[in-house]
């Protein structure tokens, strides 16, 4: 780009912009627009909500499995249920082992999955109540998240949450996640005559034999 | 036939003209003038189709029919001014082309997902309005003026902008497909749906404008040290994801435009986060901010959801990209062939989370035999490609099926090859070779050959 900028340009031209601004150098360096504001302190404290597995992020205060029940059961019940058995297809956050992590299909639930209780504060504070996110005192939270390490065996009933104790907390799942290379795991070869033959050319299941599975793709959404 | 609207204006018109016809020439054009210019007013206001140019008289018998040789009504009438639709909208014939959802996968609509027509999508760019929509906490509506993002974390200097800040920097316009993790999801056991929106839908391209988040780091000036990115939603969820601090020096944008005009809020409006050919749920919608630091996050998203169970019960976590992958969007169980035997040209999409798609291989037979499709460029990187092949279908029983290469070598994989690493209880990033039954009827259907 900057070479045919020059060459667009009279010798004399290209002689001032040298001078007054090397186009091609500055190409290079980053530029420092100074655009927008630099934030308060406050103003970052009350966004940075995101918390560590490590429990880095967890605020100030604390909450106990007997104050997390009552709360449990006036804002999270009705979708997950009393027992966290979750209602309808809300999430289950009760009843799981990590034998359930091999069931067909497998169930996958704070309790057997989630390898950091910290991140159940996290998510909490972050998103529930499902209709009213951001509603719950980081108390609040604190209780809610203890009273459910509670209902999944992990913790005692006399059990404080807070921003030691969370991290401390020993979940089932911890070493149970594999960090991906990022490289393809098939290695499929490009053939072109005679790939496959006899049963492998075979149809084994057929959508159409599922009645009713399938939505309409024709008039409005939703079928109604 | 003819409306009363249209009987009226005829019985005006031959009005105005038995009155100009008792006038000399020149004072009749002047009438005439009058005359039709304030009917035309008067009837503009009430039916803009009123003021036909056809006169009863002049008609033709052949007028009745639409077809060759009659004349249909939208070639004897007056069609809407340009103010008819200030901001256009498909037409009415097409009000089955819409994003449908699964009602059955999902507890709430506001925490589920809709999938595009793709079968009848005939470029590589898709509308916004069929654009597919993944929510977690329903669709966030924001006033861009009320819109902050903060950039702060391992950096020299934390940073606040408005809207209007960030649309100052550099701007770059780039075309990049997005496809949910979950895209095909309900495959991974045995062909399902039988359908090509709801197998295939969670995807979608299109041409983003707005600022490199490269440009953005630069100004706030990463640490040392530092190796990822949160990028976080303003949405009920938060949703946020952890992004490796590479890919977001690299090809990441902050976009505020697609498809030329400003983002839907169903896409996040007013500013989303492209990760080009990463999964879907990592291009985070109405984001609010952005974290640098030295570690991921390990959130809800890269946990509990978005990782994959194998068959120990250990499970693969930060697998972000969208392998090569492809399908035949046309004939599919939607559109199927309706010509009986014969020619038919077979098309398709392919893409791939890790480059440029290199070519497409199509099958007629179920992958015993493969020919190279013809690829539609420009083919562009973590893009949507089409392609075609000619197809002379005998009318008898085939099994078509599509294959894409990308440019680093890689060969979309069969269900089976995939589930010999995997197994079959998988969700996520299920980019097997899609294959159509077509029957001696004419009819198309899901199937898997393993």
């Amino acid at each position: 780009m900057c070479s045919s900028l020059e060459t667009g340009m009279s010798k004399a031209w290209q002689a001032l912009v040298l001078l007054a601004l090397p186009a091609c150098a500055l190409a290079a360096q980053p530029v420092h627009y100074a655009y927008g504001t630099t934030p308060t302190a406050a103003q970052v404290k009350g966004w940075d909500v995101d918390v560590f597995p490590d429990g880095e992020g967890l605020p100030p205060g604390q909450g106990t499995v007997a104050q997390g029940e009552p709360l449990y059961e006036a804002r999270c019940s009705a979708c997950h249920g009393l027992f966290g058995e979750g209602v309808a297809k809300f999430p289950n956050l009760n009843n799981s082992s990590l034998d359930d992590l091999k069931a067909t299909p497998p169930v996958k639930t704070i309790g057997n999955y989630w390898p950091y209780a910290p991140k159940i504060f996290d998510y909490i504070r972050r998103a529930m109540p499902f209709p009213m996110p951001g509603s719950l005192t980081d108390e609040e939270t604190y209780a809610i998240t203890a009273y459910l390490l509670n209902l999944n065996n992990l913790v005692g009933s006399d059990f404080v949450a807070d921003a030691q104790t969370l991290a401390k907390v020993q979940m089932p799942n911890r070493n149970g996640l594999i960090v991906n290379d990022l490289k393809p795991d098939t290695h499929a070869k490009r053939c072109m005559k005679g790939c496959a033959a006899g049963s492998a050319l075979e149809v084994k299941t057929n959508a159409k034999d599922l009645k009713g599975l399938t939505p309409p793709t024709t008039g409005p959404a939703d079928g109604k | 036939m003819a409306t009363q609207t249209e009987r009226d204006t005829r019985e005006i018109l031959k009005a105005v003209e038995g009155a100009a016809g008792q006038l000399p020439s020149a004072e009749r054009r002047q009438f005439l003038r009058k005359a039709l210019t304030a009917g035309a007013g008067t009837f503009a206001g009430a039916a803009f189709a009123g003021l036909s140019i056809a006169h009863a008289a002049d008609v033709p018998a052949s007028a009745g029919s639409k077809y060759p040789p009659g004349l249909p009504p939208w070639s004897r009438t007056l069609g809407p001014g340009v103010d008819w639709q200030p901001y256009g909208m498909p037409v009415k014939y097409q009000a089955d082309v819409i994003r449908r959802q699964v009602a059955w996968l999902t507890q709430s609509p506001q925490a589920s997902v809709n999938f595009s027509p793709l079968q009848h999508l005939n470029g590589t760019i898709t509308p916004n309005g069929l654009f597919f929509c993944r929510y977690h906490s329903g669709c966030a509506q924001i006033n861009p003026a009320e819109h902050r993002l903060l950039i702060h974390g391992m950096v020299e200097r934390p940073l606040l902008l408005t809207m209007d800040d960030l649309m100052r920097y550099p701007a770059v316009s780039r075309t990049h497909f997005v496809e949910c993790a979950a895209n095909g999801a309900m495959e991974w056991k045995r062909a399902q749906l039988d359908s090509l929106q709801y197998t295939h839908g969670m995807l979608s391209c299109a041409e983003w404008t707005g600022v490199m988040l490269s440009t953005l780091l630069d100004q706030v000036g990463v640490k040392k040290g530092a190796k990822w990115l949160l990028i976080e939603g303003a949405d009920g969820a938060k949703m946020a994801r952890s992004i490796p601090l590479w890919k977001g020096l690299d090809d990441c944008i902050l976009a505020y435009s697609q498809n030329g005009e400003a983002l839907r809020a169903e896409q996040g409006y007013p500013v989303r986060a492209v990760i080009p050919g990463f999964e879907g749920n990592m291009n985070i919608k109405w984001v609010r901010r952005i974290k640098v630091s030295d570690r991921p996050w390990y959130t809800r998203e890269e946990t509990s959801e978005y990782t994959e169970l194998r068959p120990d019960g250990k499970a693969l976590a930060f697998d972000f990209y969208e392998d090569a992958k492809s399908v035949i969007t046309f004939p599919c169980p939607e559109v199927p062939p309706q010509h009986g035997k014969g020619l038919y040209e077979i098309r398709g999409l392919a893409w791939s989370g890790r480059g440029k798609i290199k070519a497409v291989d199509v099958s007629f037979d179920g992958g015993a035999n493969w020919r190279p499709a013809q690829l539609q460029g420009p083919v562009l990187t973590k893009s949507l490609t089409r392609f075609t092949v000619p197809w002379q279908w005998d009318g008898g029983p085939a099994l078509l099926a599509s294959r894409a290469l990308d440019e680093t070598g890689y060969v979309q994989p069969t269900i089976d090859e995939l589930r010999a690493v995997r197994g079959d209880r998988g969700v996520y990033h299920n980019n097997s070779i899609q294959v159509w039954q077509v029957t001696a009827e004419g009819k198309v259907h899901n199937v898997q050959l393993a």
